[in-house]
């Protein structure tokens, strides 16, 4: 089913100022059920900005936004409710811990969605261990946690809020490899237990590759691509003219591509890459064998 | 919402006061602000204001930004403005109920809500058309008689630019921390009184948190290269004054005479 569609929505900040910037140009979007979306785009493309719309926290200057069939912009529209059902963790999420205890922290999201004690309790003990924080940590101050721990914990508090659809901005930045990779296989485990949609902001386009079925590649306040990583990574040269880059292995399938080895260029992963150069490697063999043999 | 304050903002815009010494417009404010207390009949309440309204127009600052700024002391201004009409004795206006309002009070009234806009107006007006640093190498300028006196000239100047840039940042952080907590459900609006301040707990204290942080770091920076106060230092856009800004003393000087002037009508 349709979860949501954007529908010509530009966005401009500090209107009718000498600081006006128009963040987002004409985005038209849908988002179906249950996908897991990347969402890429230089430094000041406008990706934050797109993705707090998506909740209601930033009110686009024109344009419609449906969540599940209904105009978010209505004049009835619960927007509290919407924010509970798209549960958006921002860039540096930690700095909006505050409780004494990380669990009580973690309990703020459901008790602001009119959940008894105990359930908001039960919802925070879930979200934790979804996102794999030692039991040992839920009754520190969160003040007192690593970079990677706290950024955990904030997630978790969105978690516990029971989203549908879970937006995360740069979950990853300043962690070290290990965190990074832990915390997105979690997020990929989460989506794929709870079928629950997921868009991730991300720089990283090994990342991207690696999770996402999807990938919007924004530039400038606009969507200008948008296809699975494969299809969007055939674009590298585009990509490069707005300042990204296609995962490493795009560049050296090309160049094996182009040196005459039968490898599938639009390879987009590691792993993908690995077996794409072995088999043919193994049919080259084969090959020679057969030279031989004749 | 939040990003709406103005004070102490700065507003890029091309225009003379932009250009201006900020040594002159120091002077100018100050030559307004005693003005301001100085005016009691129309006359100088004309002059004032066509002083007033003639600088905003020159300075190219929309209006609207600066009434922005405003919104912040309504509350003030609405309980002075109160006060005065309740509470000056004289020749009674109107009586609503015990509470009499006074001729007196209702003109008192007038000229309070008049001063203190105005007073907002014109001082937001200097840093919105001066930008923070040379704001504070005029104010440090200006002061220097004081270092005679072992004033720390220079560091008090250097605490006001900081505090100055850190305006607009503490804004920034709280937009983006009512913004996550928002995200989280929170609700800063409804609820009595206790209620609200108890809403603001999820806002301040990862705000305050921020802003040590900040403070420390911005400190690290400062001794990584090695500041050490105003002994010796030399800057790297020296101060100095030009035709503009003879004129514009001039200009000052006509305006507070006139004012003091129009004193004498009635
Ligand atoms: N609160 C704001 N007020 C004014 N302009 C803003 C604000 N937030 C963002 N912008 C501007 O809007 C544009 C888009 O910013 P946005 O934060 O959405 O970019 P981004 O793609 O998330 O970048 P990054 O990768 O650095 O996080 C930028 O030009 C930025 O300067
Ligand atoms: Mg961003």
């Amino acid at each position: 089913m349709m979860l949501m569609i954007l529908d010509h929505v530009n966005y401009i900040y500090s209107e009718k100022t000498a600081y006006e910037i128009q963040a987002l140009k004409d985005i038209n979007l849908k988002i179906e059920d249950g996908e897991f979306i990347g969402l890429i785009g230089h430094t000041g493309s406008g990706k934050s900005t797109l993705i707090q719309h998506l909740n209601g926290l930033l009110r686009a200057t024109s344009g419609s936004i449906y969540f599940q069939g209904q105009d978010i912009y209505d004049e009835g529209y619960n927007r509290k409710e919407l924010r509970g059902k798209v549960g958006l963790v921002f860039q540096y999420p930690e700095h909006q811990l505050f409780e004494t205890t990380v669990f009580a922290d973690v309990c703020f999201g459901p008790k602001n969605q009119g959940l008894s004690e105990k359930d908001a309790q039960m919802r925070a003990y879930t979200a934790l261990h979804e996102v794999g924080l030692p039991e040992e940590y839920w009754y520190h101050s969160p003040f007192e946690l690593s970079g990677g721990q706290k950024r955990r914990a904030a997630i978790a508090g969105v978690l516990a809020m029971k989203p549908e659809v879970l937006v995360l901005d740069e979950p990853t930045a300043g962690l070290d490899p290990k965190g990074r990779d832990e915390i997105l296989d979690q997020v990929a485990a989460l989506h794929q237990s709870t079928g629950m949609a997921v868009i991730l902001v991300s720089h990283s386009m090994e990342d991207v590759a690696k999770y996402v079925g999807r990938l919007l590649v924004m530039s400038q306040g606009s969507i200008l691509l948008d296809g699975t990583p494969r299809e969007v990574f055939r674009h590298y040269q585009e990509l490069e003219a707005i300042g990204l880059a296609a995962p490493q292995v795009t560049y050296l399938m090309h160049e094996l591509a182009q040196k005459g080895l039968a490898v599938d260029p639009d390879a987009t992963t590691l792993g993908e890459a690995k077996d794409s150069i072995l088999q043919a490697f193994g049919k080259r063999q084969r090959r020679n064998r057969q030279e031989n043999y004749d | 919402m939040i990003r709406d304050i103005t004070i102490g903002q700065y507003y890029p815009a091309d225009s003379v006061i932009h250009r201006l010494d900020p040594r002159v417009k120091l002077m100018a404010v100050a030559c307004y602000l005693v003005s301001l207390f100085l005016f009691r009949n129309v006359a100088g309440l004309v002059a004032v204001t066509l002083g007033l309204a003639g600088i905003i127009r020159i300075s190219k600052v929309p209006f609207r930004y600066m009434v922005k700024g405003l919104k912040a002391i309504l509350v003030i201004l609405v309980l002075s403005t109160l006060f005065q009409l309740f509470l000056t004795p004289g020749e009674t206006l109107v009586q609503i109920w015990k509470l009499k309002v006074s001729y007196e009070g209702a003109r008192n009234a007038g000229f309070m809500i008049i001063r203190l806009t105005y007073l907002i107006l014109g001082s937001s007006l200097l840093t919105l058309t001066t930008t923070p640093n040379q704001l504070t190498d005029g104010m440090e300028k200006a002061l220097r008689p004081l270092g005679k006196l072992h004033v720390p000239v220079h560091e008090v100047t250097m605490m006001m630019s900081i505090a100055l840039r850190f305006i607009p940042i503490l804004i920034e952080e709280t937009d983006k921390i009512m913004k996550a907590q928002l995200a989280r459900g929170a609700d800063f609006e409804s609820g009595n009184l206790v209620k609200k301040a108890k809403s603001m707990l999820p806002l301040l204290i990862p705000l305050f948190v921020s802003a040590f942080r900040r403070a420390n770091d911005l400190a690290m920076a400062m001794e990584a290269r090695c500041y050490r106060g105003g002994v010796g230092r030399t800057k790297m856009k020296p101060l100095s004054y030009h035709r503009r800004d003879g004129v514009a003393y001039l200009v000052i000087g006509a305006y507070f005479l006139g004012v003091l002037l129009l004193r004498k009508v009635s």
